[in-house]
């Protein structure tokens, strides 16, 4: 686990930048099949919201498993608001043929883009404040409140991904699962519960 | 003008067939196990001469043409395709349908051994739509039993679909096995499940949004990266044929 921790961040972002290389990849291959607009419009979203569900792993992993990988989360939510950024503009330029007036009034109209927008602008804010300077500037406890913010951005994101579909598709109800017990185990009696515990586990042990 | 059909690599590859599967490509992979030889359509209900028929009673060879369509979905996507049917309206009269026959119940089939999404309660299989008797015997309307002069894919809807190329996609039901003829208005399976998002008539209607997305443009398949969108028309273009037989009607409400 140590070694895990020692790795420099580089290595977050070259691994982050596998999917977009593969996705590039595979759109020039011509490997994305009959509506490669879709593909890349979808996959460049998912992949958003992987990495968010990442960085809400770092706090649950130290509490339980006691292992730091804290300065992990800083570039695993920059990727996360790169990749919607990228999704959002696929989206804009791609899907939408940058038909400006029709884009304002959906995403004013329909709740599944409403929602999107708003994501995409909680995950700018968070990446706007995300280096030590904002930090210093804001202060800790500024800073906290507002990257809070990402219990919200992450199941609006899922519920984002759900809206679109004209069933409730598996996939993605999985995910709005998974974030659901991300953001449980934040909660006050989980989370001291769980201290407890793990100090009585020590004690015996001791 | 005249489109350029998609490919049939587009046509076959791309598809809502929710039987076989949630994704688009879910039809490709999962519709070959399907058997459609033998197969049966029951035509019953309010007709002179009910029964069992052979898809070769229904669109024989020698009666089949070709008819290239606009298809454009209810998610704002839209390709041409180059069918080959029969219109439904000579099926119905080879049926005899009788005076007091209003609407046109179809059914698809319910075979859970080979359509895997059936295995699930995901829907309420089997698939349903259904026409007013003047929109069945549209000349527009018709029974496809294959594309591009090859007998229908599976993941098409083999052996027999319908299609009405003014109403969204999901109203050309595929892999039919059963023609009612009744004079009330059947249960679609869509309307049933989200009456708010999916009406009976599902006419093309660039003016009236899903309630969760907008109308008014689509993009067509096969258009490139770059290609945009372009304005979706009135009954999918076909107004000049069809809008008489909703003259007088709301189709903000009856949507």
């Amino acid at each position: 686990m140590d070694r895990i921790r020692r790795l420099p961040t580089g290595v977050v972002w070259a691994l982050g930048a596998l999917p977009l290389a593969l996705l590039v990849w595979d759109t020039l291959a011509g490997k994305l099949g009959v509506d490669p607009v879709r593909d890349i419009e979808h996959r460049l979203g998912r992949t958003a919201v992987y990495f968010l569900l990442a960085s809400l792993c770092i706090t649950p992993i130290l509490r339980m498993g006691r292992v730091n990988l804290v300065k992990f989360r800083r570039p695993l939510g920059l990727l996360a608001a790169s990749y919607a950024g990228l999704h959002l503009l696929a989206w804009a330029i791609l899907d939408m043929g940058l038909l400006w007036p029709q884009m304002l009034k959906d995403i004013a109209k329909r709740p599944y883009l409403t929602i999107g927008m708003a994501v995409f602008v909680i995950l700018l804010l968070l990446a706007a404040t995300s280096s030590n300077k904002a930090i210093r500037r804001l202060g800790p406890l500024r800073w906290r409140a507002i990257h809070r913010w990402v219990y919200l951005a992450a199941p609006l994101a899922v519920f984002h991904w759900l809206l679109a579909y004209k069933v409730w598709p598996g996939k993605p109800l999985a995910i709005l699962g998974l974030v659901a017990i991300l953001l449980a185990l934040r909660l006050p009696w989980l989370r001291d519960g769980h201290q407890k515990v793990k100090k009585t586990v020590i004690k015996s042990g001791g | 003008a005249v489109e350029k059909p998609n490919s049939f690599e587009q046509i076959t590859n791309y598809n809502n067939f929710y039987e076989f599967g949630f994704s688009k490509t879910d039809p490709a992979d999962n519709a070959g196990q399907l058997t459609t030889d033998p197969w049966a359509v029951e035509i019953g209900g309010l007709v002179d001469r009910p029964g069992s028929y052979s898809v070769a009673d229904l669109a024989p060879a020698n009666a089949v043409e070709e008819r290239i369509y606009r298809l454009r979905c209810v998610e704002a996507w839209s390709m041409v395709i180059p069918w080959l049917g029969v219109p439904l309206a000579g099926v119905l009269e080879k049926a005899g349908v009788q005076p007091g026959a209003k609407f046109v119940a179809f059914e698809t089939l319910y075979r859970p051994e080979e359509m895997p999404e059936q295995r699930r309660r995901s829907m309420d299989w089997p698939y349903r739509e259904g026409l007013r008797l003047d929109e069945a015997m549209h000349p527009l309307t018709i029974l496809a039993t294959g594309l591009y002069g090859k007998p229908m894919p599976n993941q098409n809807g083999a052996p027999i679909r319908l299609v009405v190329p003014w109403k969204y996609g999901f109203k050309s039901i595929k892999s039919i096995v059963k023609i009612t003829l009744t004079d009330r208005q059947p249960v679609t399976t869509w309307q049933a499940m989200q009456p708010r998002e999916y009406g009976f008539y599902a006419n093309v209607n660039p003016q009236v949004d899903h309630p969760r997305w907008s109308q008014a443009t689509e993009r067509r398949i096969g258009a490139g990266l770059l290609g945009g969108r372009q304005e979706t028309l009135m009954f999918n273009g076909y107004g000049d044929q069809v809008a008489q037989l909703y003259a007088g009607m709301d189709l903000a409400r009856d949507y």
